[in-house]
């Protein structure tokens, strides 16, 4: 399988996946740490993923839209809002128990893309997807070049998305809100702060980021769509928020450690692991990101202390 | 009279709730077929016809609510205990799977009337681990256990599909060279009785209403319920009254799953009679929503999962007649759990005027303590 490649070719190529395949981890997380920071905890991420990943594939294959990338990838930035909205309605208006409401919009949106994916699709479709971009110069580096600079471009907006996020809440007035809401909603309240569109807005902007985490997915990285393709990336960005304790910085360690426990199956085929002579069963690797989800969890407990104050809980002005 | 109002959270709108609910559904739902360019009233028609369209077709419905039934009163325990139990889906495949195992195993060897009753043991036992593991990740380490069940939902698809494809594979696929990965045929001692063939049903539906008065009578008749209840609404207070809540926390968890694997042994033992690849997929989450759509009341669930029963078995006549995707349903039953949690605001908003108003005429505003139907949850 190897070919005339060399080993380090191959670790460098692994390499580079694992840098790929944190995308989708790193927008969904990167918009759940917002809302969780202004005090929603918003479990439907896999649906908006899979509602993101359905409509940008839907935009560019010529089944579909027959248009431009980009204008996929709006499209689907545009339907995650949508369905981020709907989030907010139910959990900032109606004040839903946010656990419960999380897994109505997952059910939905995972609903909703298997049946215009049936209906307006019917089976498989590959599209010409986002394609790499070359960095100029730093491409040709060795080693550097070939596993960070010859990425598609949605894997560059990811990683540039950590810092400006890391700005965005701790140098930035929108983002002193952010966390004031989040930490104590009645004294921001009394400061004059509109509690509810600060959470509309965060709620908002985690579904755009979803919506483009799904699109990651399917037009960028694997450029096909399926049922259910996201298979709980969604459930683990979340997790990711709570592992990397609302820290952009942390939650992108974590969203490459995820990738790396993804991409197992690849390893263990290029490096030709065997146990007692048998290589491993694939459903055993694939098995690795949700234990190491939940094992993450358990050492992530400490965490509680730093948690947002007010996350879960609805406000509602004039209560005392 | 008095019951029946307790049931209803105390507010007799709170039982409108649910039922608006799955109308406002069915209202959009209507929409999407539109879009779809289908008719929805025919493909609502051909719902109902597929439902009861005729005797045998009845019957099929309530086979199809046996499962949903058990996971649905398995998640009333763990929703009343605070426990957001997301893992039902993954409890009752191992269920299944635990039943599959132990029936192919010694099936023939056991008297007809054990043989059944210990692969359902099984089922139960391979449950509660599932069950059991979040709660105790929750009640000893803090794991969010939604997080931690929607993985143990991941992994234990995982799991099934390795023991599927290798050591539980049925011989004969080996033999064959098909390797369809599915489990061995359970011997004929372990299956559960038909009761009106040529329908399916089976006599699990008895299993399934006994359990959910069973579950009934745990958390309102017993103290172990009442301090599973008491952990649901608040756990500080629980804690201060001597309650040891990480046991409950677990223990909540643990009946969960045990009748969520239940469940899925039931499946087997009464339906499919093998495990094959795609075996229940979808049930946990329906039972889910039919516990909510009960308002987390086993007796209610048993109305609640004979609805979705119908839903789901009417949904298959309609992807036959109409072509309309069976995922349809996955959209219904997302659109009633957020109609359901939405409302619960109104519900509550009621009950606090209501107590406001109560404590206005007592001048005793501290004594009055307003209803709040749902779990305090987290």
């Amino acid at each position: 399988m190897i070919g005339e490649m060399t080993l380090f070719d191959v670790l460098a190529a692994a390499a580079a996946l694992t840098l790929a395949m944190a995308t989708p981890y790193l927008y969904a997380a990167l918009g759940e740490v917002f809302a969780q920071r202004s005090g929603v905890l918003n479990l439907g991420v896999e649906g908006i993923m899979l509602m993101g990943a359905f409509s940008a594939i839907y935009a560019v294959s010529d089944k579909g839209l027959n248009a431009g990338p980009v204008a996929g990838l709006l499209i689907a930035v545009g339907v995650g809002a949508l369905m981020g909205l709907l989030a907010a309605v139910i959990n900032v208006t109606f004040q839903a128990q946010q656990g419960i409401s999380g897994i109505g919009i997952t059910l939905l949106g995972l609903g909703m893309s298997t049946v215009l994916f049936k209906a307006l699709v019917g089976g498989v479709i590959t599209v010409q997807g986002i394609g790499q971009v070359y960095v100029p110069l730093l491409s040709d580096l060795p080693v550097v070049g070939p596993i960070f600079f010859r990425q598609n471009a949605l894997v560059y907006g990811a990683f540039i998305l950590v810092p400006i996020s890391v700005w965005v809440l701790n140098r930035t007035g929108w983002g002193l809100k952010v966390r004031a809401v989040g930490q104590n909603p009645k004294a921001a309240d009394a400061m004059g702060v509109n509690v509810a569109r600060v959470r509309y807005q965060t709620v908002i902007l985690g579904g755009m980021l979803a919506g483009v985490a799904g699109a990651s997915l399917s037009i960028a990285l694997t450029p096909v769509f399926q049922e259910n393709m996201t298979e709980g990336r969604g459930f683990i960005a979340v997790a990711l928020v709570y592992f990397g304790a609302w820290s952009p910085w942390r939650v992108m360690l974590g969203a490459l450690l995820f990738s790396a426990a993804n991409n197992l199956q690849i390893w263990a085929q290029i490096l030709d692991v065997r146990v007692a002579g048998a290589p491993i069963p694939p459903n055993l690797l694939i098995m690795v990101p949700y234990v190491l989800t939940i094992l993450v969890l358990v050492f992530a407990r400490q965490r509680q202390r730093i948690e947002p104050a007010a996350l879960t809980k609805p406000f509602e002005r004039g209560e005392n | 009279m008095n019951t029946a109002r307790k049931w209803l959270g105390g507010d007799p709108l709170a039982a409108f709730a649910p039922i608006t609910a799955v109308l406002l559904a069915l209202a959009l739902g209507a929409v999407l077929l539109l879009v779809l360019g289908k008719n929805p009233i025919d493909a609502y028609a051909s719902m109902v016809d597929g439902a009861f369209g005729s005797d045998t077709r009845l019957l099929n419905t309530i086979t199809r609510a046996i499962p949903l039934l058990l996971v649905a009163v398995g998640i009333c325990i763990a929703f009343r205990g605070g426990v957001i139990n997301i893992g039902a889906e993954g409890q009752l495949f191992v269920g299944a799977i635990s039943a599959t195992a132990v029936a192919v195993a010694f099936g023939d060897t056991l008297p007809p009337l054990i043989a059944p009753l210990i692969a359902l043991l099984a089922g139960l036992a391979g449950g509660t681990i599932w069950g059991i593991i979040p709660g105790f990740l929750k009640a000893r380490f803090a794991v969010n256990e939604i997080l931690s069940t929607v993985m143990m939902n991941e992994i234990a698809v995982q799991l099934l599909f390795f023991l599927l494809s290798g050591p539980m594979i049925d011989p004969r696929e080996i033999e064959l060279g098909t390797r369809i990965p599915q489990s061995a045929p359970l011997p004929e001692a372990t299956w559960l009785a038909r009761l009106l063939p040529p329908s399916r049903l089976h006599t699990g539906v008895f299993i399934a209403l006994v359990m959910a008065v069973v579950v009934y009578l745990l958390l309102w008749r017993t103290p172990v319920g009442y301090r599973i209840r008491a952990v649901g609404q608040n756990r500080d207070a629980s804690r201060y009254a001597g309650i040891s809540v990480p046991f409950y926390v677990t223990l909540a968890l643990a009946l969960s799953g045990a009748l969520a694997g239940l469940a899925g042994a039931v499946e087997v033992t009464g339906l499919t009679h093998r495990m094959v690849e795609g075996f229940g997929v979808g049930l946990g989450f329906s039972g889910i929503v039919v516990a909510l759509f009960g308002r987390l009341h086993p007796i209610g669930a048993v109305p609640s999962a004979f609805l979705f029963g119908a839903l789901l078995t009417g949904a298959e006549r309609m992807q036959r007649a109409l072509q309309v995707p069976s995922a349809t349903m996955t959209v219904l039953q997302g659109l009633v759990v957020l109609f359901v949690v939405s409302s619960e605001v109104w519900v509550r908003r009621r009950a606090a005027r209501r107590a406001a108003q109560l404590a206005a005429a007592t001048q005793h505003a501290d004594e009055v303590v307003v209803f709040e139907p749902s779990p305090a949850g987290k």
